[in-house]
């Protein structure tokens, strides 16, 4: 038998500017085997496996296929070596049907398309126990149909290198057992598989081996078998899983605000929230957990307005504010500091300095056809030294700092403003420890003086230790809402997965 | 070998403008432009030198039958104006391609009263007519900003086919209703009362497009609608985050942004042509974009691209480039050459090129 | 039923040149690209074309030159655009300005080198391009005037038109291209080289323009050099590719539709219809459909997706 590792990295190192994603990296995968990537968000795994895909071009390092060494340029390279991958956000051609996607660069020889390529595509998809209809067009599928395509464009083409960027995310149960069921398969067919994820229940159950990376290092390789979740926890945050971070008594009683039988439905008339209900009290923070994309979005752009509701309603103090403008509701006392994956797509203006950002809801309030700047100066001033910021200068883009301060500046914005709701959704992501801290005080500081926090995270052990209560989110339903200091990780996880099964109905079967 | 070599090199965007001074790289694509022009040039057999001579004494010589450089002004007005109206349209990322239709949409309606209503006082006839003007170019502007805001129609195609439709109605007014003599295509010349008067040697639309450059540096940058448009062009997702009624931010830049070009078109009706016909707008709209794109949407920038353009056409419009044997044309084969050179050093502004730290063996 | 056939048949020829810069121009934006250089690459098409057939007095030549040429002005936004990765609007526009300008310069030194005279082609070459009937085929009452009565570029355009239609919905190296103009970043993941890909369709889209180019000097107008023989066809091209929803076949239809108002615009005095109003419903009625494929959120009624952006790998 071949023993030489089907894949094999030495120090690959690759950076964005002045930004270091990955720095000397080295990791090795055998055939017949399934290795984990782990590691949190901002930890570089997305950028590596790109490299390995041939996307993006390493600015040092050595690949080695199978013992031989190798350079891949363009993604034709990776292809010709038989790696494929499954991107996290799909690559998929909309206007185009199933099969024509599956196809796509690797059609069947000859000048002219063929019919028979649905009939290929319909026998490899039941081969592989995928079902898909190889006629449909990408834009009318659902998203898990979609990620079904994806797998079956890798199987294929015959990869026998397999990269998989969080397939987990959007999946319902059976469609994740029915995933690694695959992955089992082409394991056992001597396959070498790569899954990325920062779900530890996933990785013991997948894989063979973990490769935890932190900060763009790889710290530490383990078999899976010799480890348990909190040894990887622990190798994967960098210290003891314990965060101590502080819960402050609450002071305050009485009710924020509430909804009822609140229901979203998305442009394309998906409904994202149903029936949701809920209450947030003065001086509490309420987490919100769940997979993602189960409706944390929605709920919180709902709340500040910025979509419509399909029915039931939200109270703030009582009032309906259904027919309030976004800057009503903001001037009422409700501010929102959502920070999405692209962190700049919604709340800062990505080409603006952080004095202009300073201005984005106030802006109004100045008397007469021109924007104040001068107490927008100040308050960038304040907000930079209170959660030191780093920038090379106030009027310098914010596009060009990093992740962490970007974050920073939104939530100081937002607390500046004196909100009696603050809805803030993943203000530590990609931060580091110290910094998170600074975060979690600032929260805490907001609930002293006795305003909700409507907190939004995707790290539970956070969440246990930060939070009040925990409503947790799946596919739009909350299938709870538990005290923080009582639960335990393991029901927020039942909970998230929603393994009473309500969660199934989206089934492509 | 060759592509082991080649693939050693690669394209890396820039995040930060530190390097490169954009300044001096304009002006280093600007001289090669003139030098591949130049070229060109050598190679009809001419001497390069003495064309452009003959292009820079055109466009400036100051001589009995009156300045050249006034003429040159003249043609850089509506230039100036119409970049300025695509520039604000560009900063919220609409892109407005239909300066040439606003153009003609000002022209008409302004003209209806040159036409019609030329026993008005001179001074508030052309108050009305400009109003007009605005009114025109307003209107057309917004109809695709409307359908964007609605039914998220592309502005792009939208406002290129307003372009031809507004072409069309010239035609119709000139064959028939405005026809100067029955049965004969073309329209009567204005009146003097409706004719912008002269101030300085130069129409007095020098002084709207002086005061324009000032106020639309000031409202992009200090006032709250250009901050909203500003937003806009970021994110849209910010902007109603932040509260702002987008669509109508964008019905009203939109409205502002074909006013001003139809007020463009007015001038160019009473300042220059002194009547309505087809050439009003005559691919100046199209010039007024690519103006604004290379001065980065900066109104200052914008008159010395647009004074360059020009210089170039007046400069050879002259006779005395006939009598070297280049005909007119040679202004815009010059101008389509620096457009391709600048096009290209761009690319340095935003992208490096990097090698590869370590060979691949 | 001869005035119709008669009209119908007007239409054809007039709408034909059309139909060049519109194939041309769906295979461009097909592909990611929106090159509103149509314009000038057909001058540069008509210039080169009328200068070959002129010197060579060779059909063949002279539309290879034309071919050339469209295709060589195309190269300049390709540089420009693919590898340099400029604006799409305003390197179109350049060359735009730039074909416009060089056909008609050289074109006026043509008409001087002719001692001030309109150059004009061997009667030979005017021959070959003449209007007749196919043998048999132009025999048959009415379809035979319709259809088969024409000069050869009417049906190398139309054999143009289908062909590409076939090569974009049917082969494989269509599906890439459709796939890199629609979503360039799936392309290249599925190891498509989507840098070469923009590359020959836009040059093989300025060739074709560059044909229709040659259509309007070496035919149009009898084989006699006009100076403003292209004259915002080129223009018309770009508005046409909306009106047949990005389909060469649709625009084979929307070329007639737009020559039959071309045409008619001469022969309206009896309905008392100004002509500026059939100058103008060709782009009223595409203003119309391109409004009602948003309303109706059409997702392959449109624009490909790739259009107006330029393709950077590593942006994030």
């Amino acid at each position: 038998m071949n023993k030489q590792p089907a894949i094999k990295l030495c120090g690959i190192t690759k950076s964005f500017d002045k930004v270091v994603a990955n720095d000397h990296i080295d990791l090795s995968v055998q055939r017949g085997e399934i290795l984990a990537l782990l590691g949190e968000n901002g930890s570089g795994k997305t950028t590596l496996m790109n490299i390995l895909a041939g996307i993006y071009q390493p600015d040092s390092g050595e690949i080695f296929i199978d013992g031989e060494r190798v350079s891949i340029h363009a993604p034709e390279d990776a292809n010709r070596l038989g790696i494929g991958m499954i991107h996290q956000h799909f690559k998929l051609v909309d206007v185009h049907t199933a099969a024509d996607n599956i196809i796509l660069g690797a059609e069947p020889k000859g000048l002219f398309l063929r019919k028979s390529r649905y009939e290929k595509v319909r026998e490899i998809s039941e081969r592989f126990g995928l079902s898909v209809e190889p006629t449909k067009k990408i834009y009318n599928m659902s998203v898990g149909e979609k990620q079904t395509v994806e797998i079956l464009k890798v199987l294929y083409r015959g990869a026998n290198i397999l990269i998989l960027d969080e397939p987990t995310a959007v999946l319902t149960v059976q469609e994740i057992r029915r995933l690694f069921d695959i992955l089992r398969r082409m394991r056992d067919e001597g396959c070498a598989i790569i899954i990325i994820t920062h779900k530890l229940g996933e990785v013991m159950e997948i894989s063979d081996r973990v490769t935890v990376l932190r900060k763009g290092k790889s710290v530490a390789t383990v078999e899976t078998a010799s480890s348990d979740i909190h040894t990887l926890t622990e190798l994967m945050v960098g210290s003891s899983v314990n965060l101590s971070i502080e819960r402050t008594e609450r002071t305050h009683s009485g009710t924020l605000l509430e909804t009822h039988h609140l229901s979203v439905e998305s442009d394309d008339g998906v409904r994202m929230l149903d029936d949701v209900s809920m209450t947030l009290e003065k001086g509490e923070i309420l987490g919100v957990a769940g997979v993602a994309g189960s409706g944390q979005r929605e709920l919180c752009e709902t709340i500040a307005g910025l979509m419509p509701i399909r029915e039931g309603a939200i109270l703030f103090k009582k009032k309906n504010i259904e027919n309030m403008t976004p800057r009503q509701i903001f001037q009422a006392g409700i501010s929102m500091s959502f920070i999405p994956e692209d962190r700049l797509g919604m709340g800062l203006a990505a080409s603006m300095g952080i004095i202009d950002n300073m201005l984005l809801k106030t802006y109004q309030d100045a008397k007469g056809p021109f924007v104040r700047k001068k107490d927008a100066r100040l308050k960038a001033e304040t907000i930079t030294e209170k959660l030191r910021i780093s920038t090379s200068g106030m009027d310098a883009p914010v596009r060009l700092m990093s992740g962490g301060n970007v974050q920073k500046v939104l939530l100081g914005r937002e607390i500046e403003s004196d909100p009696q709701v603050l809805i803030t959704a993943y203000p530590v992501r990609g931060l580091d420890i110290n910094t998170s801290y600074t975060i979690y005080d600032a929260l805490n500081e907001q609930k002293k003086k006795g305003t909700g926090v409507l907190f939004i995270c995707e790290d539970l052990d956070v969440m246990l230790e930060l939070c009040d209560r925990i409503m947790v989110l799946c596919h739009g339903k909350v299938t709870g809402i538990v005290d923080a200091a009582k639960t335990t990780k393991e029901e927020l996880g039942l909970l998230m997965t929603d393994a009473a099964g309500k969660g199934d109905t989206e089934n492509v079967d | 070998m060759l592509t082991d070599f080649f693939s050693r090199f690669h394209i890396v965007k820039k995040t930060n403008s530190a390097g490169t001074n954009p300044l001096l790289l304009s002006f280093l694509s600007l001289v090669a432009a003139l030098i591949i022009g130049g070229l060109f040039i050598l190679c009809l057999g001419k001497n390069p030198f003495a064309v452009y001579g003959v292009i820079i004494e055109g466009a400036f010589k100051i001589a009995r039958t009156g300045a050249y450089v006034f003429k040159t002004i003249g043609y850089a007005i509506p230039l100036v104006i119409t970049s300025i109206a695509v520039s604000i349209a560009f900063k919220m990322k609409f892109w407005n391609i239909g300066a040439e239709g606003q153009m003609i949409a000002g022209a008409i309606l302004a003209s209806y009263f040159a036409l019609f209503q030329s026993q008005m006082p001179h001074w508030l006839l052309l108050l009305v007519m400009v109003l007009a003007g605005a009114v025109g170019g307003g209107l057309l502007g917004t109809i695709p900003a409307f359908f964007k805001c609605k039914f998220d129609t592309n502005e792009t195609l939208f406002t290129l086919m307003l372009n031809y439709i507004a072409l069309s109605v010239i035609t119709y007014l000139k064959d028939g209703p405005w026809s100067e003599t029955p049965g004969f295509p073309g329209i009567a010349k204005f009146a003097d009362n409706a004719r912008l008067d002269i101030v300085g040697g130069v129409h007095i639309g020098w002084i709207f497009t002086v005061l324009l450059v000032v106020a639309a540096f000031i409202y992009m940058r200090y006032t709250k609608h250009g901050y909203e448009i500003s937003v806009i062009g970021d994110s849209i997702n910010t902007a109603r985050y932040a509260g702002m009624n987008v669509n109508r931010v964008i019905l009203r830049t939109m409205f502002i942004s074909g006013a001003l070009c139809g007020i463009a078109g007015m001038i160019q009706v009473s300042g220059i042509e002194h009547t309505l016909g087809e050439s009003v707008a005559g691919g100046r709209g199209f010039t007024a974009i690519i103006i604004a794109w290379l001065s980065r949407l900066n109104p200052f920038v914008c008159v010395l691209f647009s004074m360059l353009f020009a210089t170039l056409q007046q400069g050879c419009s002259g006779s005395a480039l006939l009598k070297l044997g280049l005909s007119p044309y040679v202004a815009d084969i010059l101008q389509g050459i620096i457009l391709f050179v600048i096009l290209a050093f761009d690319f340095f502004t935003q992208y490096k090129i990097v090698c590869r730290g370590r060979k691949n063996a | 039923m001869n005035g119709i056939i008669n009209l119908l048949t007007a239409a054809i020829r007039a709408g034909i040149p059309l139909l060049f810069g519109t194939t041309g121009e769906i295979i461009t934006e097909k592909s990611g690209n929106m090159n509103l250089g149509v314009e000038g690459m057909m001058w540069l098409g008509a210039f080169f074309g009328f200068y070959a057939g002129l010197h060579t007095d060779s059909l063949i030549l002279a539309l290879l030159c034309a071919f050339a040429a469209g295709l060589g002005g195309a190269l300049i936004y390709a540089v420009l655009t693919v590898s340099l990765r400029a604006n799409q609007t305003v390197a179109g526009l350049a060359l735009t300005i730039f074909g416009t300008a060089f056909a008609n310069f050289f074109g006026l030194r043509m008409i001087a080198d002719n001692g001030g005279f309109l150059p004009k082609l061997s009667p030979r070459l005017t021959g070959i391009l003449a209007d007749k009937p196919i043998p048999l085929l132009g025999k048959i009452p009415y379809i035979g005037k319709l259809l088969f009565s024409h000069n050869i570029l009417v049906y190398l355009g139309i054999g143009i038109a289908v062909l590409a239609f076939l090569y974009m919905n049917k082969t494989r190296a269509g599906l890439r291209m459709r796939a890199v103009g629609e979503a360039p970043a799936t392309a290249d993941a599925a190891g498509i080289n989507v840098t070469l890909t923009k590359y020959i369709h836009i040059l093989l889209g300025g060739g074709v323009c560059g044909l229709g180019g040659a259509y309007l000097s070496l035919a149009f107008f009898g084989g006699q050099w006009q100076n403003a023989c292209v004259d915002g066809q080129g223009w018309i091209a770009v508005a046409l590719v909306i009106f047949a929803n990005w389909n060469p076949v649709k625009a084979i239809l929307g070329t007639l539709l737009f020559g039959m108002f071309e045409v008619i615009r001469f022969r309206v005095d009896w309905l008392n219809i100004p002509p500026a109003f059939c100058d103008m419903l060709p782009y009223v009625i595409t203003t119309l459909i391109l409004v009602i494929a948003s309303i109706r959120r059409s997702r392959e009624r449109r624009q490909p997706q790739g259009c107006g952006n330029n393709y950077f790998r590593e942006d994030r």
